[in-house]
């Protein structure tokens, strides 16, 4: 990848309202063929969220476990987009929620 | 004559009676309509997402699926319209009836059948009362749509076009709904959901352009996964849009009704006091006869 910052940027939205935003370090995903780790610098993914739950690791702060029911994500240029059909934060997230 | 003050004075007091609902409903739409659009705007980065992706996909890989595919003769096409469920909307659900009978039209010429899919107690009214067949509707919530809404309307559409022409399918599927542009404007737009138009465009910057992305399981089933929550995601966005819509036509509408009922009251004053004058005139000019003709005996 071009850009090689050591940083994620992760977005999870949901079918009406946005649900998290922020610098990671790593995000790990269920997928339908298997869990999936991304790091900074992974190639561009487009693939399937299976039911699940997601683990983010922020820059800042604890882990974040996301559960979500489906839906998928993409990564492209250190960008995480998760879209999730319905997604609720587990672990309370205070740093980077808007 | 007082017969005549008396009709004047239940006028005024019906008009009065009138006028706070209608200041009633324009305060609750005004009040509706924020929330409306913080909705639009929360749906927007789902909808960006989900575009995005569907974008990369369907351009990116030359996968032949049925959703991308256009097929060579449309035959039978399905029209979604969205209306309203109450009214006092002024010409809101009146103005996106005629633009789906227009269209509907437009199809007809092009040799196609058309099947009627409705959204609000409206529309329902209107295929109703002239007899024309509908094929499913929704009713409830038009001016606070719910997700699940849109996910029913999307299955349904989908499961319809999903089936062969033979086996009574729909080769194409159009919404009609009302853009919501800004608190004055909102006009009706047709949109074709299905199949999807490609756009190929030219992108200068080098961020906007689409990454080659790999694929995971199979490009076919990341489409197979992906469309259907596309269709929803529109489907939402255009109903949100809607109801924003529906909420600023009523705010508008009843703020004229407003208006006009306070034209009414003082018009209505105006002429009760003319009638309650003339009476006093008529009486004192009897009376004064009356003097008059008894001082002459």
């Amino acid at each position: 990848m071009a850009d090689n910052s050591a940083e994620l940027e992760v977005e999870i939205v949901a079918a009406d309202h946005f649900v998290w935003s922020g610098p990671a370090t790593m995000v790990k995903a269920r997928t339908s063929d298997g869990e999936i780790g991304i790091l900074p610098g992974h190639t561009p993914v487009l693939a399937i969220l299976a039911p699940g739950e997601l683990a983010i690791e922020p820059v800042s702060g604890q882990r974040i476990t996301i559960s979500v029911d489906g839906g998928f994500f993409s990564v492209d240029r250190n960008r995480v987009v998760i879209v999730a059909d319905n997604a609720t934060v587990k672990s309370p997230a205070t740093a980077g929620t808007r | 004559m007082g017969a005549q003050i008396r009709v004047y004075r239940q006028k005024i007091a019906s008009t009065t009676a009138m006028r706070k609902i209608f200041k009633a409903m324009e305060l609750i739409a005004a009040s509706r309509i924020g929330k409306a659009r913080t909705r639009v705007a929360a749906s927007l980065p789902y909808a960006n997402a989900i575009t995005r992706a569907v974008s990369a996909v369907a351009s990116q890989s030359e996968i032949d699926h049925p959703l991308t595919t256009e097929p060579e003769q449309i035959r039978r096409a399905a029209v979604l319209v969205m209306t309203s469920d109450r009214g006092l909307a002024g010409s809101y659900s009146a103005a996106v009836l005629k633009q789906a009978q227009s269209l509907t039209e437009l199809l007809r010429g092009e040799g196609k059948e058309v099947r009627h899919y409705l959204v609000g107690r409206k529309a329902q009214a209107y295929f109703d009362f002239r007899s024309l067949p509908y094929e499913r509707v929704w009713t409830g919530g038009t001016d606070a749509p719910a997700f699940e809404t849109a996910r029913e309307i999307g299955d349904a559409v989908l499961a319809d076009f999903n089936t062969a022409y033979e086996e009574g399918g729909v080769d194409e599927i159009h919404v009609v709904y009302t853009r919501f542009k800004s608190m004055v404007t909102q006009e009706p737009a047709v949109i074709r959901l299905l199949p999807l138009e490609v756009v190929e465009e030219e992108v200068a910057n080098e961020s906007e352009l689409l990454p080659l992305y790999e694929y995971e399981p199979e490009p076919a089933q990341v489409l197979d996964a992906l469309l259907p929550r596309y269709i929803e995601s529109r489907i939402f966005a255009a109903l949100l849009q809607a109801a924003a819509s529906e909420l600023a036509a009523r705010q508008r509408a009843m703020k004229s009704a407003g208006d006009n009922a306070n034209e009414l009251i003082k018009k209505y004053t105006r002429l009760r006091n003319n009638a309650r004058q003339a009476e006093i005139t008529q009486e004192l000019t009897e009376i004064v006869g009356g003097a008059d003709a008894l001082a002459a005996s």
